[in-house]
């Protein structure tokens, strides 16, 4: 029988005898990547790679496929993340109470029996919506409104405010609970999107949320916030906790959310004190 | 013989080959989890999944990619992946999707999985792909959890969050070392790492 021939996959350069060579010639590649002709049939068409042809068309099908699979897998699944979004912005809002446990229970549940109003204030502090906290849940505020829940706690009124920030790396969010002298702070929470693990991410940490219990964000009847302070620094005319050594820049951007969000609220929370000397039986009106 | 050949893709990224002590790859990530253990042993778990499918589904496509294009074939086979994976965790639990949310981003960054894909599966089978892919995602993961521990015990006194270091040495003087919570230190331990590593292994060391 006569030689065999053997082509090179790479660049179809052709070999004759008895086996691949050490080398392909051409293009300097191993043997490993010559396959034998087989003699018997015609050989096969060989589709050359790197012609752009080829590029245009296996670029395109990889994208198309790609896509289709994000936009299938995206289509079926988001359902079910809306859903987990909705119970995780329940479970942050109860999370700014301390006494309520919610490793107990179903979360959504919990939400239900606890927050009993949800309202939409105008920024004079007036309520424009009344709404249901579990119904309207999706009702977001317009942009001249201002979202409040009101949570009863064993028989006790706190109201829930939503708060937005910046921190170093992205968003930083939180509730904030007062008391219905709405002037102490019953209990925060925050989170945030991706701060430092280990320096800022700490103010999503029980340690530091702990420290605003039962701090003051009034004085003389005027809004002044919480201070968030180095060790060793004082704040000038209001309450304040210890910042996390490491997160200046996320702490400070606490204080800023604290300042700006609880801020728009003060003619709310003016008036509220303000009734409240008058009105002993504040908890029991509708606002 | 085959099944020495496969032992050894599988458990050679472990040591001799370590993708971060003896390869240099994926710092960057190294600097930025490993504050605390938690998010090492997340990242290094999600690094080892994604980098075994995508090693998979290279090797099964490598014979059609144009060699021109394959870069970034490999970035849109990876980039899809991690998309998909993070898309179920956020159906499915939701909790540790939340907790990965940046190191999810990170992954697709990370050159230990361009460096496998490029230098492994562009030539091997599926199987043997597979393998190297764990292998070097438990690789990469152990030199993260060393240096973790490391960070988090000297600079914040826990580990996995529970307080390690009793209130007895805080009383007697002792204070977190504030700079082992600074990239830098990650590096710095990397290299003690690569150090420890090298008297060890002697092949290692150059001559």
């Amino acid at each position: 029988m006569a030689t065999k021939k053997y082509r090179c996959t790479i660049c179809g350069y052709i070999h004759e005898g008895d086996s691949a060579p050490e080398k392909c010639p051409q293009c300097q590649q191993p043997a490993s990547v010559f396959e034998l002709i087989d003699e018997g049939k015609p050989a096969k068409k060989t589709i050359n790679k790197n012609s752009n042809a080829y590029i245009l068309i296996f670029t395109t099908v990889i994208v198309v496929i790609v896509a289709l699979l994000l936009s299938v897998t995206s289509g079926a699944l988001k359902d079910r993340q809306n859903d987990n979004v909705k119970l995780d912005t329940k479970k942050q809002i109860l999370s700014s109470l301390p006494a309520v446990d919610l490793t107990q229970g179903d979360a959504a549940e919990t939400y239900a029996r606890t927050i009993k109003h949800y309202y939409l204030l105008d920024a004079a502090g007036a309520v424009v919506r009344t709404l249901d906290p579990v119904i309207d849940f999706d009702v977001k505020a317009a942009e001249d409104q201002l979202p409040l829940y009101v949570a009863d706690v064993d028989g006790a009124t706190k109201y829930i405010i939503p708060l937005h920030g910046a921190g170093l790396w992205g968003a930083i969010w939180g509730y904030i609970a007062l008391n219905d002298d709405k002037n102490t702070v019953y209990g925060v929470y925050f989170s945030h999107a991706g701060e430092t693990p280990g320096l800022g991410a700490n103010i999503a940490t029980p340690k530091f949320q702990q420290q605003f219990e039962g701090k003051h964000i009034m004085r003389d009847g005027a809004f002044v916030s919480i201070g968030v302070m180095k060790a060793g620094q004082v704040a000038d005319g209001q309450e304040q906790v210890d910042a996390i050594s490491g997160g200046t820049i996320t702490s400070k951007g606490v204080e800023t959310m604290l300042q700006s969000c609880i801020g728009a609220y003060e003619p709310f929370l003016r008036q509220a004190s303000a009734e409240e000397t008058t009105n002993e039986e504040f908890g029991g009106k509708e606002i | 013989m085959k099944n020495e050949k496969l032992l050894n893709t599988l458990l050679g990224p472990l040591s001799k080959n370590n993708p971060v002590a003896v390869q240099v790859l994926g710092i960057c990530s190294a600097l930025a989890v490993t504050v605390e253990l938690k998010p090492a042993l997340v990242m290094g778990l999600s690094v080892t999944v994604i980098v075994a499918l995508a090693n998979v589904v290279i090797s099964l496509i490598r014979n059609t990619i144009p060699s021109s294009v394959r870069i970034i074939v490999q970035l849109v086979v990876v980039a899809a992946l991690v998309t998909i994976v993070s898309e179920v965790l956020k159906a499915y639990v939701y909790d540790v999707s939340v907790q990965l949310s940046v190191y999810i981003g990170l992954i697709i960054t990370n050159c230990i999985l361009m460096g496998r894909l490029e230098a492994f599966a562009m030539g091997n089978k599926p199987w043997d792909s597979f393998l190297d892919g764990v292998g070097n995602g438990v690789g990469y993961a152990l030199i993260l959890i060393v240096v973790a521990f490391f960070r988090e015990l000297l600079g914040s006194g826990t580990l996995l969050g529970y307080p390690v270091v009793p209130q007895c040495v805080y009383n007697a003087g002792y204070v977190n070392c504030g700079l082992m919570m600074m990239p830098a230190m990650a590096l710095i331990l990397v290299a003690c790492v690569i150090w420890v590593h090298r008297s060890v292994d002697k092949d290692l060391q150059e001559k």
